[in-house]
């Protein structure tokens, strides 16, 4: 069971309070009807699944609420950072940068 | 019955306090301080089950948890039954009933056994893969007598009486494991200020200096364990955990403890006591001391009754009193073995021989045996074992340097005991639960703790030091290097003076040679609890298995209740060499949690009952209760789901509801709907953007219907939303779907709209909401309010503020179920108040109660949908036939809009939601009925779509339903074709779905 600082109630909190919404930094097109059944396929559905380190969106649902994201480490389960919405991430992949 | 195998002095038993205890229906005596397992040795009983597969008789090999053969079902009433409980970890206590978990009829009279007997050949690894998969039909026959035959144990259909409990419990330091090693990192931590929490699965702390005969400082070493424990429990700091097993090492640091409270007094806790206690503990460091378990050698008829592993022998001897035997052979492969047979040796009994199996060891253990007269076979093994319930005899033959081949003539030796020593293997499953692999170490012939990014640390016998200095030594610097990170400084901890023994190296050896190659040889086991032998191991690897983990599956290695902690190094290096690979490059399988057993009532603790699951009432549940209401679980809502008068079925109840709401007035406890109140500048704007219909206009006063769907355009929720001011509204969702709604509103706000100024907070619980529907409802309410409920006052999807009951309160002319409707708002703790003034008014109205099925089926009348119910994540408002409810003209792309603009969502033949006329009216549909357009077309019959929502209509004297028909919209007054599994064909007609006033005249007036 994971341990996360929320980065808006500023402490460490358990894993029971927080729900997992998937990979982090995928906005919303801003106008959907420009894109082709296959874009709009590819915002919708598909997703990394990486080994390593991956940024993933969390809400603190039974805490303030808020939403923020968590880079984690999907082998160690290691958690390298939270920041909160709008903001990049610090720790990324080599494989990211480019 | 005496118990001729107890000394008469030593140990750490009181043999003041005399124990009685059943085993297999005999009464037994034991001491205070026994285990279940030392007490059942001391009165000579050999064997204590039967195993997995070939049903052969089985004694207690070990004496702590990686004991794989003994066993047991407790229980002294049906209620407290426990099974798989091992008695080597069981404490005795007076009254104990006990029984062997397999042997059918008996353990001693065993049918299963000819099985055993013939031979592997007839049972090889896979077996019940390979006989008992076909015909696939027969699985469940198979499987009851294969269980019947196997005997896992049983638990009880009755209630369990006892308590659990669950501690959540923070420290800095956590050490697992009170040995030598635990005690001296737990001492060195507390010293330093640390918050400590020590934690052993024995009854007592001490781990190996239980049993050893070392002195430490010149004192036994009981002396050093008992001054550190004092200090320990001195410290208010420190919490000390005897009888508690460290099951889960789970992520950061996140760690599963099992404390057994009560189960070494009696089978049922002490009124008011919790029986056990499952504490839920994150650390900031844990130190792992979990010690070493020695390995047993791998050779023939390795599982008679009183063959043992050696370090068990001298645990029986010292701290029990206990001699298991009279005339022991010991094998080992190195010095510490040697131990065993001095303890025995010592205890007065007679010692036959040591065999060791390297060719010419020297040092301070052989000559010590020499010297005693013991009788030491070098660069030899023991080959075979024979006897049945209890070893009669063993043969000796020498082997080759590298163990690899039998070299000369066999001698054969009387004996009732045969202990071996292969090693020892770190216990290191702990480490292992969050995926670190362990790592091969030469040095020690053992596999070690992987890498981890837990702060985690490991010491002693744990670490591969199994002196006692070495593993105070390792401690004590693991404590040190977790203060040193927690900022602490860290205060030193003398290690204690030890005599030192010279050790001669060890010979690495895992499966000891027979004259006949293994697969012909006597059965060489390696693990006991699944019947795993090296010979079958040896097939796996030709039969083309190469992984470790496919090894591990095919042969059930490691499978059974001890999780193969004697077994598995033995089985990986056997599996190394039968592929002609190293043991690194074989690795190990997974450790999993739990690291033994752990109760289901541990796990649940209190949650059960009531406190299961949280439970939500309204503001009138009270009444419903009293007034004998049936009620359905809606989420966590207790929700009344029909209201039966005496002798009615369920059936006459509802049409009685649904006849007396249409023809007068009925009423229904809407509370539990979601209640989200918006409230900004913008709220209006994102109304828009997550409702597929328009809101700019809305005005005050207004309320509106709205359809939420996803960015797919799949329908997720629906309901109504009121204007309440220019910038605030009230949202109502679906009861199920309050939660949901509200986290994809704060979803779409603080990710993707963060400019917009809007605020929602859920308001489900602040009101109680009462419907009441039906021709008379407006002439009640008008009794209890000064307000003009007049249709040109308060017309239809109008909401206004009034005082009902002398109460403030909202008022909605809204209706689900086609009838004139008031749906009223109020506070929710005058909610009673004003549903009971209702009543007292609406007695002449014969204002009717009516629950969730009435409900459900007032509105099918009417052809409303329940989100969730007929609809499933794949139906957008077009497939609902409600393109009404979807705007195109609005500005901003809402959610959904392009999702359904999808190739795939405007194709031809989608399912789409229809009404059903069944051609017998008397005959309604089962729900989830699956459609055909061709009854007779062969089977697979290409299915259509399915019946979502049925029900008999009162009102219109026939049933009605509502599907899911492809291309349904266009199909009015086509058949479909319902066939069910009892054979019956149902038939229905497409038509809309809107049984009752398609106009809206009932409801607009």
């Amino acid at each position: 069971m994971f341990h996360i600082y929320c980065p808006h109630c500023c402490e460490h909190r358990e894993e029971e309070e927080f729900h997992v919404k998937g990979q982090a930094h995928i906005a919303r097109p801003v106008d959907p009807e420009a894109l082709s059944d296959e874009e709009w396929g590819n915002y919708l559905y598909f997703r990394k699944n990486p080994r390593g380190l991956h940024h993933e969106l969390w809400v603190h649902n039974a805490g303030c609420r808020k939403f923020f994201n968590v880079t984690r480490d999907t082998v160690t389960y290691e958690i390298k950072e939270v920041y909160k919405v709008g903001e990049q991430p610090s720790v990324v992949s080599p494989a990211d940068k480019v | 019955m005496s118990q001729k195998n107890r000394l008469q002095s030593g140990g750490r038993i009181n043999r003041d306090q005399p124990m009685s205890f059943v085993y297999n229906g005999k009464n037994l005596q034991g001491f205070e301080g026994d285990t279940l397992a030392s007490a059942l040795l001391a009165n000579g009983i050999d064997v204590v089950g039967r195993s997995f597969k070939y049903s052969r008789p089985r004694g207690i090999m070990a004496a702590g948890a990686e004991e794989p053969n003994a066993i047991m079902q407790l229980g002294s009433t049906e209620a407290t039954q426990v099974p798989n409980v091992r008695a080597t970890q069981q404490e005795l206590f007076d009254g104990l009933v006990s029984g062997a978990v397999n042997g059918w009829p008996s353990v001693d009279t065993d049918l299963m056994s000819y099985v055993g007997k013939v031979g592997g050949k007839i049972m090889p690894p896979g077996f019940y893969y390979k006989t008992f998969m076909f015909p696939q039909n027969m699985w469940e026959t198979y499987e009851k007598f294969i269980r019947k035959a196997a005997g896992l144990g049983r638990t009880s259909y009755e209630t369990d009486p006892d308590l659990y409990d669950k501690v959540n419990q923070h420290c800095d330091v956590l050490v697992v494991g009170a040995g030598p090693a635990g005690l001296a990192a737990a001492l060195t931590a507390a010293r330093s200020g640390a918050r400590v929490i020590l934690a052993d699965e024995q009854s007592e702390f001490g781990g190996s200096l239980l049993s050893s005969k070392e002195t430490l400082d010149g004192a036994p070493a009981d002396a050093w364990v008992s001054s550190t424990v004092d200090e320990l429990g001195a410290n208010k700091d420190v919490v000390l955990l005897p009888r508690s097993t460290v099951n889960g090492y789970h992520d950061h640091n996140f760690l599963t403890i099992h404390e057994r409270c009560t189960d070494h007094i009696a089978d049922k806790a002490p009124t008011g006591k919790a029986r056990q206690r499952l504490h839920r503990v994150r650390a900031k460091w844990v130190v792992l001391a979990t010690g070493a378990h020695e390995r047993p050698l791998v050779f023939g008829n390795n599982d008679v009754p009183g063959c043992m592993v050696a370090n068990a022998v001298s645990t029986y001897i010292n701290r029990y009193g206990v001699v298991p035997g009279n005339e022991l052979v010991l094998m080992t492969t190195n010095d510490g073995g040697y131990q065993a047979a001095f303890d025995w040796h010592e205890a007065g009994r007679k010692v036959i021989a040591i065999v060791d199996t390297r060719q010419s060891p020297k040092g301070a253990c052989v000559a010590k045996a020499m010297d005693l007269g013991i009788n030491v076979i070098t660069g030899s093994a023991v080959i075979d074992v024979a006897g049945a319930k209890r070893v009669t005899g063993v043969s000796v033959a020498p082997i080759s340097a590298d163990g690899d081949m039998v070299t000369g003539s066999v001698t054969k030796l009387g004996a009732d005991t045969v202990a071996s020593s292969g090693g020892w293997s770190p216990v290191i499953h702990l480490a292992g639960h969050c995926g670190s692999r362990p790592v091969w170490n030469e040095e020690i012939l053992g596999f070690l703790a992987g890498p981890t990014v837990e702060k985690r640390l490991t010491a002693g016998a744990a670490n591969g030091e199994y002196t006692t200095a070495g593993a105070i030594a390792q401690g004590i610097e693991a404590a040190k290097t977790a203060i040193d990170a927690l900022g602490k400084s860290a205060v030193d901890v003398v290690v204690p003076a030890t005599e030192a023994i010279a050790q001669y190296p060890a010979m690495t050896l895992f499966h000891v040679p027979h004259v006949k190659r293994t697969a012909l040889a006597p059965k060489q086991f390696v693990d006991y609890q699944n019947d795993v032998t090296a010979a079958g191991i040896e097939l796996s690897c030709r039969e083309g298995f190469e992984s470790i983990e496919h090894v591990k599956r095919y042969t059930a290695m490691g499978f059974g209740t001890d999780q193969g902690k004697l077994g598995n190094i033995n089985g990986m290096a056997i599996t190394a060499k039968a592929l002609g690979k190293t043991i690194p490059e074989t690795g190990t399988t997974m450790f999993r949690p739990n690291y033994t057993p752990v109760t289901f009532g541990a796990i649940v603790g209190r949650d059960r009952g009531e406190l299961f699951d949280p439970e939500r009432f309204t503001a009138m549940h009270s009444w419903h209760v009293a007034n004998g209401a049936k009620f359905e679980d809606v989420g966590q809502w207790k929700r009344p789901w029909y209201f039966p008068k005496a002798g009615e079925t369920m059936q006459q109840s509802l049409d009685r509801e649904c006849l007396a709401t249409r023809e007068s007035v009925g009423i229904l406890d809407a509370s539990t709907l979601g209640k989200i109140d918006i409230q900004g500048k913008d709220a209006r704007e994102f109304l828009g953007r997550v409702y597929t219909n328009a809101w700019a206009k809305l005005a005050v006063g207004r309320c509106r219907y709205g359809l939420m769907c996803g960015e797919d355009g799949m329908v997720f929720d629906d309901g109504v939303t009121a204007c309440l001011g220019d910038n605030h509204f009230i949202m109502t969702t679906t009861t199920g779907g309050a939660a949901r709604v509200y986290e994809w509103l704060e979803l779409y706000h603080q990710t993707e709209w963060p400019e917009l100024e809007v605020y929602f907070n859920t308001v489900t619980d602040h009101w109680a909401t009462m419907t009441i529907s039906g021709p008379n409802s407006r002439k009640l309410i008008a009794e209890l309010t000064d307000y003009d409920v007049s249709a040109e006052n308060f017309g239809y999807m109008d909401w206004r503020e009034m005082t009902v009951a002398g109460v403030p309160a909202r008022v909605f002319r809204i209706s689900f179920t086609g009838e004139m409707s008031f749906e009223i708002n109020v506070q929710a703790n005058f909610g009673l108040h004003v549903w009971e003034k209702l009543f007292e008014a609406g007695e002449k109205y014969n204002l009717t109660p009516y629950g969730t099925e009435t409900m459900h089926i007032l509105r099918a009348e009417k052809g409303f949908i329940i989100a969730g119910q007929d609809t499933d994540g794949s139906v957008h408002p077009y497939d609902l036939g409600m393109g009404w409810a979807v705007s195109q003209q609005k500005p901003f792309s809402f959610i959904g809009k392009r999702g359904m603009a999808r190739e795939d969502c405007v194709r031809e033949n989608r399912k789409q939601l229809v009404g059903l006329k069944t051609t017998d009216p008397n005959v309604v549909l089962p729900e989830g009925a699956q459609g055909v357009f061709d009854p007779k077309a062969p089977i697979p019959m290409p299915m259509v779509g399915h019946v979502t929502s049925s029900y008999w209509s009162a009102n219109l004297g026939h049933s009605i339903a509502m599907g899911l028909v492809k291309g349904g919209l266009d199909r009015m007054g086509e058949k479909v074709y319902y066939p069910l599994a009892d054979g019956r064909v149902i038939e229905a007609e497409i038509c809309s779905p809107v049984f009752l006033d398609p106009a809206g005249e009932r409801q607009n007036v």
